[in-house]
């Protein structure tokens, strides 16, 4: 069916109806969706304004000519739209969601209400001081909970994520070795780094030099020791590490950093495993992010917003972004300027206030018996997994794990079957892929991070899952079916290639509706 | 505790299987005398508690809803169709994580992909990313994007751009002792930054409307720019202008960056927001960020993947054009449902009313004695200049229950020139009635 401008109503639906066997593309409770552009049309609007004043304009001449090309649409298609759109989406709260290093736990409601209220939600970044001081006085209190929780005496609020809170980190140190005259070039990070940590570095200047693993995935010391020098400014490690494991050597690499008259990073995206049972300051680390979206439990919401507060220790703490809050006589006050010490401002206004609200929600909500047990279930879980599938998978490392368990790929070995095979199986199954391909230090990487949500029943059904995939893989006559894999999808496989050869970023005018050339696809 | 879902007989059994004799066997690794500090804090509380808890520091604030509200600089308050806020918390948006496997996530690649064909319509640009973190962060990845680009250092900021941005930019340049020269703070809104572009100059950047609200024809700049290879970044704090003011690209940006918190997101004290930025299709491999792109699944049905990643830090680490990873997604997906609402006819009319009324405050307050409108063309939000200092002013106001407005020296502290400059932002939220509040009090302050 065309509409008025000569578009098929529902794009592409002889492609899709060639699949699915149906005259429209769907498949029941599957939904084919057009791009908004494809739906909306000119003369429709899904808001109601009031005429605009009749005034003489003092625009200076500089009117847009022409239209826009944003389509029209009413409330009811944009609601239908969107609800279709998010049905083909797997969520947190549809099922047990193990990407390792991601963190992905339930999101309470209540910190989304929290977040909402009037006097909260509504208020504006620059109003006087006299006007927010409820405001001023939150930050004050998530920052006393990161500082008790962390053993450290500072906290930057501002960083808007983990890499922005890395950044932030190693601004810090920059701005401490700076003060002292020291000029240092290098970073230390372990091969099996997040790729943030490197990116990050570089975007300071330093050039970043790799610390082997040892055989049981923690840092080699005398590869430490090696590579330690008087132009080294810091190491940059993540505890527990992205193999799942603690650095149980991490005191010893803290006093080895120290001597060289190099700062400690620490990546604190894996801090879920140890909050509220370890303060990374009895540790000696110097800087560390808190991702507020992992461990506190703000939304992921399909990749962002964040939060990344740095906490600090002595020897950094007075070398912070602006602004921070002060408590004084006369209440709270924002410090926006004039701190000569710091080392500026890293973003917009007072850092992620909307996300500072859920975090300190949950916080409030679990207490210091709450977070500490979330610590434990989050480890307890993952070493159930590892401990439940070590016959059938091939676990990295020897436990006990973190929050995290990795496997690799060696359980595969002739089957033909690839990691991303066994993870498009998964989704066949009705779970989110595990992480895959990191840490890029084992082979075929498979990271599990069940989180402290889940029920014994949820964590057992899943295990059963993945027994079952990892026999079916042995078999040795399944590989057809795992490389067909998913096929109960929206989408099937997609083809990155051409998407990266070619790229299409955008609906342009004209290419409505236009059918997908079956013959180039293949 | 109601978010946990193990009982006391599962971790029993749980531990059995791993054969642990008690959790702490699991801590093992944990340098001794480190495990199980003692922490001086609350234990766990109820949904009732927290609520009261919340509800008495809101309480401590005041909120734009119980007064005339006239602040904007950079966030702006705009009325939020109920439509949006519901949707974006449909679980399957909220609770969802970065898109890595696309035949799951259909729905949040397929909304970034009309993001950014939103954002790329909006600032008449060919292509934009699915997101930064805010305004001010978009700006100082342009920087380092202009810098990949011409292969120079320097850059220009304008003295009307928000101070920010001007110091995130510089915050993120002085890592590496890039220079970057900051022009003359521009009050007058006459600054001419061509100038200061030499050989040296990777690129410009430039806030429209700036920061004290003048609108400005920056074509001349762009011819200039182009002139002398440099790129021009254009800043746009204030995105429904679009709706009816001439877009960055058709004035010959290479680069715009935006603040996309006017459509559907929520002032927040300030986050989170969501960071808008485009660019020429030919810059594209330079770009930061993430990329959604179209493509075919294997039955050669369309859909979308994040597409172009060995820019990304997960693939090309220390070589990657920026470190960032977690963005702006759920705000983007706001200004995809919010923008979706308005359409063409919505966002124009909405930016009509916005100039219409900022007009009729302009014309109204230019009546009074010793007060000065400065920008002779401006969109929603204008600088004024008063007979006294105008952050006494505003807490004068304040006293009145009124938020008049942002004093320029909150922004600029220290400037003795702007001492007497008040920042006053208008929008479709403000009643004729509230402006007459503001003009009264002002009145009487003054």
């Amino acid at each position: 069916m065309l509409n008025r401008q000569g578009r098929p109503t529902t794009p592409h639906a002889a492609a899709n109806s060639a699949v699915t066997g149906t005259i429209t593309g769907n498949r029941g409770l599957q939904m084919e969706e057009a791009l908004i552009f494809e739906i909306g049309e000119e003369g429709r609007t899904g808001v109601d304004l009031p005429d605009a004043p009749k005034v003489k304009d003092r625009l200076g001449g500089l009117k847009r000519q022409g239209r826009i090309g944003l389509p029209g649409l009413s409330e009811p298609q944009v609601v239908r739209h969107f609800v279709r759109l998010s049905q083909k989406n797997y969520s947190i709260d549809a099922g047990l969601y193990p990407l390792g290093s991601c963190t992905m736990k339930h999101n309470p409601r209540l910190n989304e209400k929290m977040a909402r209220l009037p006097g909260l939600g509504d208020i504006h970044p620059l109003q006087p001081a006299s006007t927010v001081q409820g405001a001023l006085e939150l930050i004050d209190q998530l920052a006393g909970w990161l500082k008790t929780l962390t053993g450290m005496p500072a906290v930057a609020m501002s960083p808007a994520a983990g890499a922005h809170g890395e950044l932030c980190g190693l601004m810090a140190i920059r701005a401490a070795l700076k003060a002292r005259g020291d000029v240092r070039k290098r970073i230390l990070a372990p091969e099996s780094a997040h790729g943030t940590n490197p990116a990050t570095a570089a975007l300071c200047g330093y050039t970043v030099d790799p610390i082997p693993a040892t055989a049981e995935g923690r840092v080699d010391l005398d590869a430490l020791q090696a590579k330690l020098g008087p132009d080294v400014a810091a190491i940059m490690l993540t505890n527990p590490n992205t193999c799942g494991l603690f650095e149980r050597d991490i005191k010893t690499v803290a006093d080895m950093v120290h001597a060289a008259g190099a700062f400690f990073y620490c990546d604190g995206a894996n801090f879920n495993a140890i909050v509220g049972k370890v303060r990374p300051g009895d540790l000696g680390i110097d800087a560390m992010h808190i991702n507020l979206h992992k461990t506190f439990s703000t939304p992921h919401g399909g990749g962002g917003p964040g939060s990344g507060p740095v906490v600090l220790s002595d020897a950094l703490k007075d070398f912070v972004p602006v602004p921070y809050v002060v408590h004084g006589s006369d209440g709270y006050r924002l410090v926006e300027s004039g701190d000569a010490k710091s080392f500026g401002r890293m973003k917009a206004f007072n850092g992620q206030m909307g996300m500072f609200i859920r975090a300190l929600a949950y916080m409030m909500s679990h207490g210091a018996d709450g977070l500490k047990r979330v610590a434990e279930d989050s480890v307890l879980s993952a070493n159930y997994v590892m401990a439940s599938l070590k016959d059938v998978m091939t676990p990295s490392f020897e436990g006990p794990c973190m929050h995290e368990a990795l496997f690799d790929d060696r359980f595969l070995k002739d089957t033909g079957v690839t990691t991303l095979d066994f993870a498009k199986a998964m989704i066949d199954e009705g779970y989110h892929p595990m992480t895959v391909y990191f840490p890029l230090v084992v082979h075929g990487a498979m990271l599990i991070e069940p989180t402290e949500s889940e029920s014994k029943d949820s964590v057992d059904a899943f295990v059963t899952t993945l027994r079952g995939l990892a026999e079916k893989a042995k078999q040795g006559d399944q590989v057809a079916w795992f490389q067909a894999a998913p096929q109960l999808t929206p989408r099937r496989r997609l083809d990155e290639t051409r998407a990266a050869r070619s790229p299409v970023l955008r609906w342009k005018p004209g290419s409505n509706g236009a059918p997908i050339d079956k013959a180039a696809a293949e | 505790m109601r978010y946990l879902g193990l009982t006391e007989a599962d971790r029993g059994e749980m531990l059995n299987t791993i054969g642990a004799g008690g959790i702490d066997a699991l801590f093992k690794d944990v340098p001794a005398g480190t495990l199980n500090p003692q922490l001086d804090l609350p234990l766990h509380q109820g949904e009732l508690e927290v609520e009261r808890a919340f509800a008495a520091m809101a309480k401590k604030n005041v909120s734009p809803m119980e007064v005339p509200f006239f602040l904007g600089a950079g966030a702006y308050r705009h009325h939020i169709p109920a439509a949006v806020d519901h949707l974006i918390q449909r679980s399957e948006f909220l609770t969802s994580y970065t898109p890595y496997q696309p035949e799951i996530s259909q729905g949040t690649l397929q909304y970034l992909f009309e993001f950014q064909t939103q954002v790329s319509m909006i600032t008449g640009m060919e292509v934009a990313n699915a997101s930064m973190y805010d305004g001010a962060t978009s700006a100082a990845e342009a920087v380092l994007m202009a810098q990949r680009i011409t292969k120079r250092s320097k850059a220009v900021l304008s003295g009307g751009l928000h101070p920010h941005y001007r110091d995130t930019v510089a915050t993120l340049m002085d890592q590496t002792d890039q220079p970057h020269v900051a022009a003359p703070v521009d009050l007058a809104g006459n600054e001419d930054l061509a100038t200061l572009i030499d050989e040296q100059t990777a690129c410009v950047v430039v806030q429209n409307p700036n920061v004290f609200g003048h609108l400005r024809d920056l074509t001349g700049l762009a011819r200039a720019c182009q002139a002398k290879g440099a790129l021009l970044i254009v800043a746009v704090t204030e995105i429904t202008s679009l709706g009816l003011i001439m877009p960055p690209g058709a004035m010959g940006a290479d680069i715009v960056v935006a603040e996309g918190q006017s459509i559907g997101v929520p002032l927040s004290f300030g986050g989170p927001y969501v960071g808008l930025f485009a660019t020429r299709e030919k810059y594209v491999r330079q770009m930061p960020g993430r990329l959604c792109g179209e493509t075919v699944d294997q039955d050669g049905r369309r859909g979308f993947v994040l597409t172009l990643s060995a820019r990304e830090q997960h693939i090309r680490r220390e070589k990657a054009t920026s470190n960032i990873c977690t963005n702006s997604g759920l705000c983007a997906l706001a200004f995809t449902i919010h923008m979706s609402l308005l359409g063409e006819a919505g966002l124009t009319r909405l930016a009509e009313i916005n100039h219409g009324k900022a007009v009729q405050l302009a014309e109204k307050l230019s009546q009074m004695k010793g007060v000065a409108i400065v920008p002779q063309a401006f969109y929603n939000e204008f600088a004024i200049t008063l007979p006294k200092p105008a952050a006494e002013v505003v807490e004068k106001l304040v006293e009145k229950k009124i938020l008049g407005g942002v004093p320029a020296s909150r922004l600029f502290p220290g400037d003795k020139n702007l001492t007497n400059v008040l920042l006053i932002a208008v929008t479709e939220t403000n009643t004729e009635g509230d402006m007459d509040k503001l003009a009264a009090a002002l009145k009487e302050v003054l």
